[in-house]
């Protein structure tokens, strides 16, 4: 059974769409990227999922449990990891901290302060005084120091420097390699390539596909770069050729299909360079928004 | 009930908490130190507060009020209290869950393994414990300076310790009041100007209905139903009334968690 089941979960603000009908499961140890452009309903579908908000219509579980039933039992073990954080007026890192992990059963000291040294947080600072990537750090430290079982991440990596964004990438590396289960939304496709299984891309409120991010790398596209050094431009007019783009005697073109139609065609010519590559998310990514 | 949001709920509160109780300490106080000046020269008095404008006198209760005696003085003074308490009970419902809203600080509180009845109830009760704390300071200080100006006169305790009590249940009112409020409208950004308009409201309904008279929505505010002059005149409260506040109380009340429980917490924007 999936850790996360969500089904035709739909949510409207009046009249203004949230999310519509989306479906999907989240199995347990997996990170799964939830992508889609600002505005497609990836916070909507976490909010709901937290029970910050309610839905109109669907419903979702998370442990087998209804998110709008069982809130409260459900979040003893999630972690959440706003997209914005803001905390508390006038209070001190290490306050907050303490404040977050009283909710919880045991005692996180010790976890709470080997957080922190990961991420190079000072406890004693005012909240305020931080800046926005330190905050985020703070948010960090606060979602995973009670040790949840499943993680919520809401374009977490904003604000990060490009170390930072390593070393958080590790620290949910290793979270997942404990067996907890990721749930991560973001809109930097390189990011979620990095670190995930399986995305679900979101566009408009509804999802557009759902797949193992391999299988959307390979069972897609190839991108193919071809230089020659004649003169007469080179023609690819097959079938599964798509986006060519010619340009001082180099070509770019897309391909899907059986590649050695396209090796064959090669081999006729003179080439002086050749690659054949995976697109990035990116460019895939692209395809479902046009 | 959760013990760790309501300790630090308290916390949080606490600094306002004191600065309201020192204010109405010092109100008190000073009011009542004025007394034996304003009884001495009774015969006076009354001269000066015949030559104001009926409308005005009306509206500040001097018509009812004899300030030559110490309990028609005490009520006097209680109004200003009732006001200033009127104002810091709908600062605290006005603020008790938009607060949160307002700083984005709703999500990580409600993301932890607590349900919103428990939020609410702990937050309502660290909120209630603030104002007995204020009230108790106003019991303190009510008591002190009555036995300290009030020289040979006599005056009859349980009127005194009627006006006393109503302290509370009038600041439940304006409490729930302001929470349900809070809920109702969109979004609150700044809390001050809906407590002050709440509490100076409510306080201007009861006045003007001095000046102006046959309004019936001046039962709707606590200032009438608690009015001082009826309870110093009758050594008893307005009991309809009294039941007429409590009732507006219990369903803001009511209404507030059904509200508060089916809430779309909004999203940073």
């Amino acid at each position: 059974m999936s850790i996360i089941e969500v089904s035709q979960l739909t949510k409207y603000y009046g009249k203004a769409r949230g999310i519509v009908d989306v479906s999907f499961g989240v199995e347990k140890g997996e990170i799964f990227g939830f992508i889609g452009p600002n505005g497609a309903g990836k916070s909507t579908t976490i909010r709901l999922l937290l029970s910050l908000i309610h839905p109109t219509g669907g419903k979702a579980t998370i442990f087998g449990k209804d998110v709008t039933t069982h809130g409260p039992e459900i979040r003893r073990d999630i972690g959440y990891l706003p997209s914005e954080v803001y905390y508390y007026e006038g209070m001190r890192v290490i306050d907050l901290l303490k404040y977050s992990a009283s909710f919880y059963p045991g005692d996180h000291t010790q976890r709470m302060h080997a957080l922190a040294e990961t991420m190079e947080l000072e406890l004693n600072r005012r909240i305020n005084d931080l800046s926005y990537g330190n905050k985020k750090k703070v948010g960090i430290v606060q979602g995973l120091l009670h040790s949840p079982s499943v993680l919520f991440l809401d374009e977490p990596t904003a604000g990060l420097d490009p170390l930072m964004q390593r070393k958080f990438f590790n620290l949910i590396r290793e979270e997942n390699a404990r067996g907890v289960t990721v749930f991560f939304s973001s809109h930097i496709l390189s990011e979620v390539q990095r670190l995930c299984n399986r995305v679900g891309i979101i566009r408009e409120g509804r999802i557009v596909e759902i797949s193992d991010i391999r299988t959307l790398q390979q069972n897609n596209y190839k991108k193919v770069r071809v230089s020659t050094d004649s003169t007469a431009p080179v023609v690819f007019d097959m079938p599964g050729v798509t986006h060519v783009q010619a340009e001082n005697g180099t070509v770019h073109f897309f391909f899907k299909g059986d590649i050695n139609t396209v090796l064959q065609r090669l081999s006729a010519l003179r080439v002086t360079d050749v690659s054949i590559e995976e697109p990035t998310l990116e460019e895939i990514f692209m395809h479902y928004y046009e | 009930m959760s013990a760790n949001i309501y300790r630090y709920e308290l916390h949080v509160r606490l600094k306002s908490v004191l600065i309201w109780s020192a204010a109405l300490a010092f109100l008190i106080l000073f009011f009542l130190s004025l007394f034996p000046a304003f009884a001495g020269q009774a015969a006076l008095m009354d001269e000066m507060l015949a030559r104001f404008p009926a409308e005005m006198r009306a509206a500040f209760n001097l018509d009812k009020m004899d300030l030559a005696t110490l309990l028609g003085y005490f009520s006097f003074t209680f109004l200003f209290v009732q006001l200033c308490m009127a104002i810091q009970a709908s600062n605290y419902g006005f603020g008790l869950l938009s607060i949160e809203e307002a700083e984005l600080t709703a999500d990580f509180l409600l993301s932890k393994p607590v349900s919103r009845i428990q939020v609410l109830t702990s937050k309502l009760l660290a909120a209630v414990t603030g104002l007995v704390l204020t009230n108790l300071v106003v019991w303190v200080s009510s008591f002190l300076a009555i036995s300290l100006f009030k020289g040979e006169r006599e005056y009859e305790l349980q009127t005194l310790l009627l006006l006393l009590f109503s302290g509370i249940i009038f600041q439940l009112f304006f409490l729930s009041v302001g929470m349900v409020i809070s809920l109702l409208v969109r979004r609150v950004r700044n809390v001050t100007p809906y407590g002050l308009g709440l509490g100076f409201g409510a306080y201007l309904l009861s006045a003007f209905s001095g000046v102006i008279k046959d309004i019936v929505l001046e039962l709707l505010t606590p200032f009438k139903q608690f009015d001082v002059t009826y309870i110093v005149a009758h050594g008893a409260y307005d009991m309809p009334l009294v039941w007429l506040n409590v009732g507006i109380t219990v369903v803001a009340l009511a209404a507030s968690y059904w509200l508060y429980l089916h809430r779309d917490i909004p999203a940073v924007s």
